[in-house]
């Protein structure tokens, strides 16, 4: 998946910005960026980790750790039910449960883990989902799952909403396939990377005080992203099943 | 790297930022005056309008954020260089 391969011409803009350096590990003769899969791993482990203290003791009454994870599973399920409707979001809260709280992790570790501590021989740890190949993956995710929910749905009647309301909007439709997932994977990858882009070229002209704002705006920045990400999700598979 | 070819990308690297800028922030401004108009007159819906308003104004910076996507593109994968 190397629609755009930002890895043949890296550049380093200045000393401690660089941008397309990676770190690079062969699997089966793929080579794939490890730094990634090294963050990926961290939000996954740390996702893991609090959905198990959250469900370790169930209680009638909630408290501590319980009440918190019932708090965010009820903001979260939320944002499919403003989508998706009443009556058809039930079986779609963990998918769009997940998404986001798996992006909002991956932009929130770039920002708030001290990852320059770890030295890594080639590219820095920094944030999963500004590098492409991320993003795509989790839109390419979305088409199939609602590709799948409205196949589901609907069988093969499905298809009848690409000549709705008229044959003429036929290629148009067709079209809008390809741009969901594309508009999806772009707006997320390069908010992300104009984010930290932002942060560290300000951490190279003025290093202390100056960047914090613009830091604390990239943080809401991803708040918003991610919420962004899982509410299109959400209005996709409500758009594929209704 | 040719340097006409280089020079040209980051001309273009340069315009494509700045004029992807120019419709989000005419956007974003009126978004942003119809929600001061809306919550002056309703204050009691400021908290439905702040959610709208930032949903919204994520959406339009989006296309500015396509513009710096093709001028990363252009700078670091250079499709005309290799």
């Amino acid at each position: 998946m190397y629609l755009f391969n930002l890895t043949n011409t890296s550049l380093v803009i200045s000393e401690g910005v660089s941008v397309g350096v990676h770190y690079y590990w062969d699997i089966f003769g793929f080579s794939v960026h490890g730094q990634v899969f090294i963050v990926i791993w961290f939000v996954v482990l740390l996702l893991i980790v609090l959905s198990l203290l959250g469900t370790s003791k169930l209680e009638r009454i909630p408290s501590g750790s319980q009440s918190f994870a019932e708090e965010i599973i009820q903001t979260t399920s939320d944002i499919a039910k403003n989508q998706i409707g009443e009556s058809l979001y039930r079986p779609w809260i963990p998918f769009v449960s997940t998404l986001f709280l798996f992006i909002l992790l991956c932009n929130w570790s770039g920002a708030l883990v001290p990852w320059k501590l770890l030295e890594l021989p080639h590219g820095e740890l920094a944030a999963p989902t500004n590098d492409i190949n991320t993003t795509i993956a989790l839109a390419l995710l979305v088409s199939i799952f609602y590709f799948g929910g409205g196949i589901r749905k609907k069988g093969l009647g499905y298809f009848k909403r690409y000549v709705q309301p008229t044959p003429i909007l036929l290629p148009i439709n067709v079209l809008e396939d390809f741009t969901k997932p594309l508009s999806l994977s772009f707006r997320l990858f390069g908010n992300i990377l104009a984010d930290e882009l932002t942060v560290s070229v300000l951490v190279i002209l003025v290093p202390l005080i100056i960047p914090l704002p613009i830091m604390a705006l990239g943080f809401f920045a991803s708040t918003v992203q991610a919420l962004i990400f899982s509410t299109l999700a959400a209005a996709y598979i409500a758009e594929a099943i209704e | 790297m040719d340097s006409l070819i280089s020079s040209a990308s980051v001309i273009a690297a340069g315009l494509s930022v700045g004029l992807a800028a120019i419709g989000p922030g005419i956007g974003q401004g009126n978004a942003a005056a119809s929600a001061v108009e809306a919550i002056a007159r309703q204050p009691e819906s400021e908290n439905s309008v702040r959610g709208t308003l930032l949903l919204s104004l994520a959406f339009m910076e989006a296309l500015t954020i396509y513009g710096l996507v093709v001028a990363l593109s252009v700078l670091f994968a250079n499709p005309f260089t290799s």
